[in-house]
C-alpha cells in the first residue's frame, strides 16, 4: 500500500547509529512533537534528541500522560501522535494510553525502549515483554532486532497507524539496536502484502443504498467517530441537508454534523436525547456512517431488533459491520470516498425522498423534541454543572477545543457544549479512561497554541493525572481546567442511587485537596466558584488570562444526575427521564 | 457448526500469538490449530478448526483478516474441501489383544510403527472423525497415549489459495 504524501527517499552514504535513524525517520515523517519520558533503554535516542531541533520533545511527568497527550494531538489534528517511553515500567505505564487510543481508533506511533537483544528473556532490569503486553491493544506492533530494518519498520508503523481504520502502533527497539550503525535510507513506499485497507466502496452497493434512502418514510442518519477520523464532516453535512433527514451523532461523532443545525436531534445512546433515541428506535431506514452500534449506543440489541428497520452501514472496517446488529446494505470503504460517490449519484438521480412522508416524520420528531429532555433546574441556589458548560459555550462562542475525563461531567459536556465542528470534542469514549482529559488537552494546546482549550473534568478524574499540571507549567500551556466538583464519583454515585438502593459504596471522595492551592503550588491560577452568579464572571476571567493555566474549581450540586438515561441491558427507547419534566 | 479455516500469514515471530490471542480475547473457540511454513518460506499456512454460528464464524474471519500479519483467510466450508489429521497412538497390545489391535489397524489402514511386548504404536491419517472412530473401535481403555496434529486442509479440485 502507498501513501501519496509520503516523504522522499534520502540516501546518505555514511553509517549512522540506530538512535539517529529513529530521529531522522521522525524528521522524514514531519513529526512536530514527541511526548516522552527518558530512561535507560532510550538514552541513546534521547542523546540524539538533544542534538536536534526539528521536533519539540515534551517531557511529561508520567508515561500515561505522554500517551494521552500524543493522543490529544492526534485527535485535534488528524496526524499520528508520537510518544517515546523507556522499557519495563515505561511501557506498562503507557499501556492505559495505548488501550485508550486503540478503543477510539486514534493514529499513534509509540516508540518503546527495550533491553539489549542479548538480554531479552533473561529477566533483565526494566525488562518486560512489550510486544506481548501491548498486542491486544494495538493495531500492530514490531520488535526491531536488526538496525537494518529500523527505518523501514518506522515507516510501516506510520503507514499502518494512519491508514484504514487508524490505531496505535508500537515499535519496540532494543538498546543495542539504537547503538548499532547502518546507512540511513527512508523508504517512501513499503510493500505490505498483508495490509491493504479498503478505500473505494462497491458501486453496486452504493446504488442500492441510495435507492433505499430515497424510499424511506422515517429515515435516520447515525454518525459516529469514523466520520470525524475520516474527515468526512463536510460530506455528511451535505448529504443530510440534501436528503432533509434527521441526524444524530454518537459521543465520538460529536461535531461531525453541526449540533446547532435544525436537522440535528442531539447525541444518541445511554445519555442521548429523547428525540434521538426515539427516532433511532422507530426509523424505517437507518444510515450508519462510521459507527459501530456499541452497547452504549443501541442498548440491548434484541430490543433494537423488535422494531424492524433496514440498515445501510458505511465503514472502513469490515469487522465493524454486522458485529452487533445485522445490516442490510454493508458498504466497506473510506467514509469520505463513499459519501462523495453517494453524493455524486444523488446529484445525477432525480429520485428524492417523498416530502409529504418526511413532513409526517418530522412532526413526530418535533413532538419528541418538545419534551425538552435536557431540562434542568435553572433556579437552584447551587451551581448546576449543566449551567457551567452552557456558560462555557456562550463565552467561547462554541469555538473552544474541549477535552474531558470520564463520568457525569463528560456526559454533560457532550450534551451541553454543542459542537459545530469536528475534532473539537476530545474524550475517551471507548475505554473510558479517567485521567485522560488534562494530558489530552496538552496535546491539543500544542497543536493549536492560540485556541482556547478547556478540560472539563471532575474532582475524581482530575486526580488521576494531576501531575501533568507541572508539564503545563514547563511548556506554558494556558489550558482552562473546568473542575465540576461534586465531592462524589458522580456517575458511580448515580448508578448506586438508581440500581443499588442508595448505598454509596466508596464513591465519596473524602480529604479532597484544596484545588486552588494545588494549582498555585504548580504555578498556575486557581479559582473556587461557589455561587451560580459567579460562574460566568469566573469563566470570562479565565479565558481572558490568555497566557495562564487557570484551574476553576466549581463547587456543584452533589445530587445532580445525568438524564435521559438508558439503564444497562434496556432498549434505547426505554429511558429514565429527569424529574424536571 | 464446525468450520475449518485456512490462513496464509507472514512467517514472523509473534504471528501465531496474534492469531491465538485474538481467539482468546474475543471468546472464540479453537478445536485445533496447526501451522507450518509453506513452500515460500516467508509465509506460513495455518489451519484452524473452530465452532460457532455463521455470524460468529463471519466475525472470526473478518477479525483474522484485520490482523496485519494475516495475508489471506478462507473458510474451507464454503466449498468442497479435503481434510486430514495425523495421529500417533500407543495402545495396549498384550496377549489376546495383540491380534485384535493389528486387525483393527489394518481395517483403518493404519500402520504399526513401534512394537514392544505390551504395546503397539500406531500411525493413522484421516479426517478427525476417522481418528475418533479408530479410538472407539480399539476401545478407549486400551489407549495408553495419543498425539494428534489437528486437522489441516485444502480446497478440492483446481482451486488454490494464493496471495
Amino acid at each position: 500500500m502507498k501513501l501519496s504524501d509520503a516523504p522522499h527517499t534520502q540516501n546518505t552514504a555514511a553509517e549512522i547509529s540506530g538512535a539517529e535513524i529513529v530521529i531522522r525517520s521522525l524528521h522524514e515523517e514531519g513529526v512536530e512533537f514527541v511526548f516522552g519520558y527518558p530512561g535507560g533503554a532510550v538514552l541513546n535516542i534521547y542523546d540524539e534528541i538533544f542534538k536536534q531541533d526539528k521536533f519539540k520533545h515534551v517531557l511529561v511527568r508520567h508515561e500515561q500522560g505522554a500517551l494521552h497527550a500524543a493522543d490529544g494531538y492526534a485527535r485535534a489534528t488528524g496526524r499520528a501522535g508520537v510518544a517515546l517511553v523507556t522499557s519495563g515500567p515505561g511501557v506498562t505505564n503507557a499501556v492505559t494510553g495505548i488501550a485508550t487510543a486503540y478503543m477510539d481508533s486514534i493514529p499513534m506511533v509509540v516508540i518503546t525502549g527495550q533491553v539489549p537483544t542479548h538480554a531479552i528473556g533473561q529477566d533483565a532490569f526494566q525488562e518486560c515483554d512489550t510486544v506481548g503486553i501491548t498486542r491486544p491493544c494495538v493495531k500492530h506492533n514490531f520488535l526491531v532486532k536488526d538496525v537494518a530494518d529500523l527505518a523501514t519498520t518506522i515507516r510501516k508503523a506510520f503507514i499502518v497507524a494512519q491508514t484504514g481504520r487508524p490505531g496505535p502502533v508500537v515499535v519496540d527497539i532494543p538498546k543495542d539496536v539504537t547503538q548499532a550503525k547502518h546507512v540511513f535510507a527512508y523508504p517512501k513506499d513499503v510493500e505490505m502484502r498483508s495490509y491493504r485497507p479498503a478505500v473505494k466502496g462497491h458501486a453496486g452497493q452504493i446504488k442500492k443504498a441510495l435507492g433505499m434512502l430515497v424510499e424511506a418514510k422515517r429515515p435516520m442518519v447515525y454518525v459516529g467517530g469514523g466520520a470525524v477520523l475520516g474527515n468526512a464532516s463536510a460530506q455528511v453535512t451535505e448529504l443530510v441537508r440534501m436528503l432533509g433527514f434527521p441526524c444524530t451523532n454518537t459521543l465520538m461523532g460529536l461535531g461531525a454534523y453541526p449540533s446547532s443545525d435544525k436537522q440535528f436531534v442531539g447525541m444518541l445512546g445511554m445519555h442521548g436525547t429523547y428525540e434521538a433515541n426515539m427516532a433511532m428506535q422507530n426509523c424505517d431506514v437507518l444510515l450508519a456512517i462510521g459507527a459501530r452500534f456499541d452497547d452504549r449506543v443501541i442498548g440491548n440489541p434484541e430490543h433494537f431488533y423488535q422494531s424492524g428497520r433496514r440498515i445501510v452501514h458505511i465503514d472502513v472496517d469490515p469487522s465493524s459491520i454486522s458485529k452487533r446488529v445485522k445490516v442490510d446494505v454493508p458498504i466497506v470503504g473510506d467514509v469520505k470516498e463513499v459519501l462523495t460517490e453517494l453524493l455524486a449519484l444523488l446529484g445525477e438521480e432525480k429520485a428524492r425522498p417523498d416530502p409529504a412522508g418526511l413532513k409526517v416524520w418530522w412532526k413526530q420528531i418535533d413532538e419528541w423534541r418538545a419534551k425538552d429532555c435536557l431540562k434542568y433546574n435553572r433556579k437552584s441556589e447551587l451551581i448546576k454543572p449543566q449551567y457551567v458548560i452552557e456558560t462555557l459555550h456562550k463565552i467561547t462562542g462554541g469555538d473552544a477545543f474541549v477535552t474531558s475525563d470520564v463520568g457525569q461531567h463528560q456526559m454533560w459536556a457532550a450534551q451541553f457544549y454543542g459542537f459545530d465542528k469536528p475534532r473539537r470534542w476530545i474524550n475517551s469514549g471507548g475505554l473510558g479512561t479517567m485521567g485522560f482529559g488534562l494530558p489530552a488537552a496538552m496535546g491539543v494546546q500544542l497543536a493549536h497554541p492560540d485556541a482556547t482549550v478547556a478540560c472539563i473534568t471532575g474532582e475524581a478524574s482530575i486526580q488521576m493525572c494531576i501531575q501533568e499540571l507541572s508539564t503545563c507549567k514547563q511548556y506554558h500551556m494556558p489550558i482552562k481546567v473546568v473542575n465540576l466538583n461534586n465531592r462524589y464519583m458522580g456517575m458511580v454515585r448515580q448508578w448506586q442511587e438508581f440500581f443499588y438502593g442508595n448505598r454509596y459504596a466508596e464513591s465519596y471522595m473524602d480529604a479532597l485537596p484544596d484545588f486552588v492551592k494545588l494549582a498555585e503550588a504548580y504555578g498556575h491560577v486557581g479559582m473556587r466558584i461557589e455561587k451560580p452568579a459567579d460562574v460566568e464572571g469566573a469563566l470570562r476571567e479565565a479565558v481572558k488570562l490568555k497566557e495562564r493555566l487557570v484551574f476553576l474549581d466549581f463547587i456543584t450540586d452533589q445530587t445532580e444526575n445525568v438524564f435521559p438515561m438508558v439503564p444497562g441491558g434496556k432498549g434505547i427507547s426505554e429511558m429514565i427521564l429527569s424529574e424536571e419534566l | 457448526m464446525r468450520h475449518i479455516l485456512s490462513l496464509l500469514l507472514e512467517n514472523e515471530s509473534g504471528a501465531l500469538s496474534r492469531v491465538s490471542g485474538l481467539f482468546s480475547a474475543r471468546g472464540y473457540n479453537i478445536e485445533s490449530l496447526t501451522v507450518a511454513p509453506t513452500e515460500d518460506p516467508t509465509m506460513s499456512r495455518m489451519t484452524i478448526v473452530t465452532t460457532g454460528s455463521d455470524d460468529v464464524v463471519e466475525q472470526i474471519t473478518k477479525q483474522l483478516n484485520k490482523l496485519v500479519d494475516v495475508v489471506k483467510v478462507v473458510d474451507l466450508n464454503e466449498g468442497k474441501h479435503l481434510e486430514r489429521e495425523l495421529m500417533l497412538v500407543k495402545v495396549r497390545a498384550a496377549g489376546k489383544d495383540r491380534e485384535e489391535v493389528k486387525r483393527t489397524a489394518d481395517i483403518f489402514r493404519a500402520r504399526i510403527i513401534d512394537v514392544t511386548e505390551k504395546s503397539y504404536t500406531v500411525e493413522l491419517t484421516g479426517t478427525s472423525d476417522k481418528l475418533d472412530a479408530f479410538l472407539d473401535a480399539i476401545g478407549r481403555t486400551m489407549v495408553l497415549e495419543t498425539a494428534r496434529t489437528g486437522a489441516c486442509g485444502l480446497g478440492r479440485g483446481e482451486w488454490i489459495m494464493k496471495v
